[in-house]
């Protein structure tokens, strides 16, 4: 590179032959400059790119507009508290009829996924046979239609729960994604955010009441 | 008796092929690099295990602080020469009767993501240093009196019509202040948007696993 060696071109007119030394360029500073940028560049490049989990929410209700009914044998409800802690219930809460009884659980992979997996069972397997497939090699299709695929297999489903979730005050923002991204990992296909009512406020509060080591601050 | 003396040689180490591999590094780093941006505020952003990766630009992004200040920031488009966000500023300023000067629309350009009222905006872009920015960002008001949130989203969306708009909030930022930012966003016909997150593994129940 920093070696130019020049030639004789015209041997035979008995020239004298003038022997050139090769001129040597100390490379040292470059090499330093050149490490020292590269340093650089490796330490500020961020490698990693933020991931992040599309939302889709429905419109806002027109007025006058009555919103979709739903089927209460479907409706798994799921109201999020303080201190990283989920209260669970099937179906809905009527204050005219006796309430349902709330279910403790918590984040981890036994807590509430094992529950919307046992809901969300049959729906969960087909999808993860079609995730399994595609990646075994079993299934050739592109990858980008997979997508489309499991979307079909959503929309046809018409055992699995409709989750509804509910965030009680004081919840952290963690809190909801992690229980949005419960939902993309036991591939529940339809969920929603909503509002928590006076009813399950109250459930909640006898909820705490009756076991008061759930507010408590001891992790497990 | 004579000694036979060795000329001491220094040896010489041909670099060029290290020099050579440095040089293609560098280049390979210079190319990929993407500078981390100042950003108002540190967000430690919670995890999920979506793995679709954020999208490079025509994107607002709407930071939420561990102490539930709203951030605003929104890109230049595909490149610079667009300079959306100086027109996002400009209408801004119109429309609260601000008058920025060319040199504060060039600054502004140049900054990322800020969480002054519009009031403030001239002194912020007039700030000496970023110390001096840091202590003005007091979060974007979002009350329902002055939203000014909702305007920042507007007119970023009246200058670049292909927006994507991405959530970065701190996982232990209080849920209520992220639902008042969904609510701002669905007010503006928004009702699809990403939620940033860390990656993390997915876990299984025991008797989920390979069924």
């Amino acid at each position: 590179m920093a070696e130019i060696v020049q030639e004789e071109s015209h041997k035979g007119k008995g020239k004298k032959k003038v022997k050139k030394h090769g001129t040597h360029i100390d490379m040292t500073p470059m090499v330093d400059l050149a490490c020292l940028l590269l340093t650089f560049f490796m330490l500020t490049t961020a490698f990693n790119k933020p991931k992040v989990m599309e939302i889709i929410l429905p419109e806002k209700p027109k007025e006058n507009e009555k919103p979709p009914e739903l089927d209460k044998s479907r409706a798994l409800n799921i109201l999020l508290i303080d201190n990283d802690k989920v209260l669970w219930y099937n179906g809905l809460a009527d204050p005219n009829k006796t309430l349902p009884d709330l279910q403790l659980a918590n984040f981890s992979k036994e807590g509430i996924r094992k529950v919307l997996l046992q809901r969300n069972k049959e729906l969960f397997l087909k999808v993860d046979k079609l995730k399994k497939d595609v990646i075994e090699g079993k299934l050739k299709i592109p990858r980008d239609s997979v997508e489309g695929r499991i979307k079909r297999l959503y929309k046809a489903d018409k055992f699995g729960p409709i989750v509804l979730i509910k965030a009680a005050d004081g919840v952290k923002y963690r809190n909801v994604v992690d229980i949005i991204d419960e939902m993309a990992i036991t591939n529940v296909a339809r969920y929603s955010l909503v509002d928590i009512n006076p009813v399950e406020k109250k459930m909640v509060q006898s909820f705490k009441n009756s076991n008061p080591s759930v507010t408590a601050i001891n992790k497990p | 008796m004579g000694k036979i003396k060795l000329a001491v040689k220094t040896p010489r180490i041909d670099m060029t092929p290290m020099v050579d591999l440095f040089f293609l590094l560098l280049v390979f780093f210079i190319l990929t690099a993407t500078f981390r941006p100042e950003e108002a505020a540190p967000i430690d952003t919670p995890t999920s295990t979506s793995q679709t990766p954020i999208p490079d630009n025509h994107l607002v992004t709407i930071l939420i602080s561990k102490d539930d200040k709203v951030f605003f920031n929104v890109d230049n488009g595909s490149d610079s020469t667009e300079h959306i966000r100086g027109k996002v500023l400009q209408a801004i300023g119109s429309n609260y009767k601000i008058k920025f000067t060319p040199k504060e629309v060039k600054k502004f350009e140049g900054l990322a993501s800020f969480g002054v009222p519009a009031t403030k905006l001239k002194d912020f872009l007039n700030a000496p240093d970023t110390k001096a920015r840091e202590a003005m960002q007091s979060g974007i008001p979002i009350d329902s009196t002055d939203n000014q949130l909702m305007m920042w989203i507007r007119f970023a969306r009246t200058y670049n019509n292909d927006l994507a708009f991405a959530i970065k909030g701190d996982g232990s930022a209080n849920y209520p202040a992220v639902k008042k930012v969904i609510a701002v966003l669905q007010d503006n016909n928004v009702n699809k948007f990403n939620l940033t997150t860390d990656l993390k593994a997915v876990e299984l129940p025991s008797d989920f696993i390979n069924k």
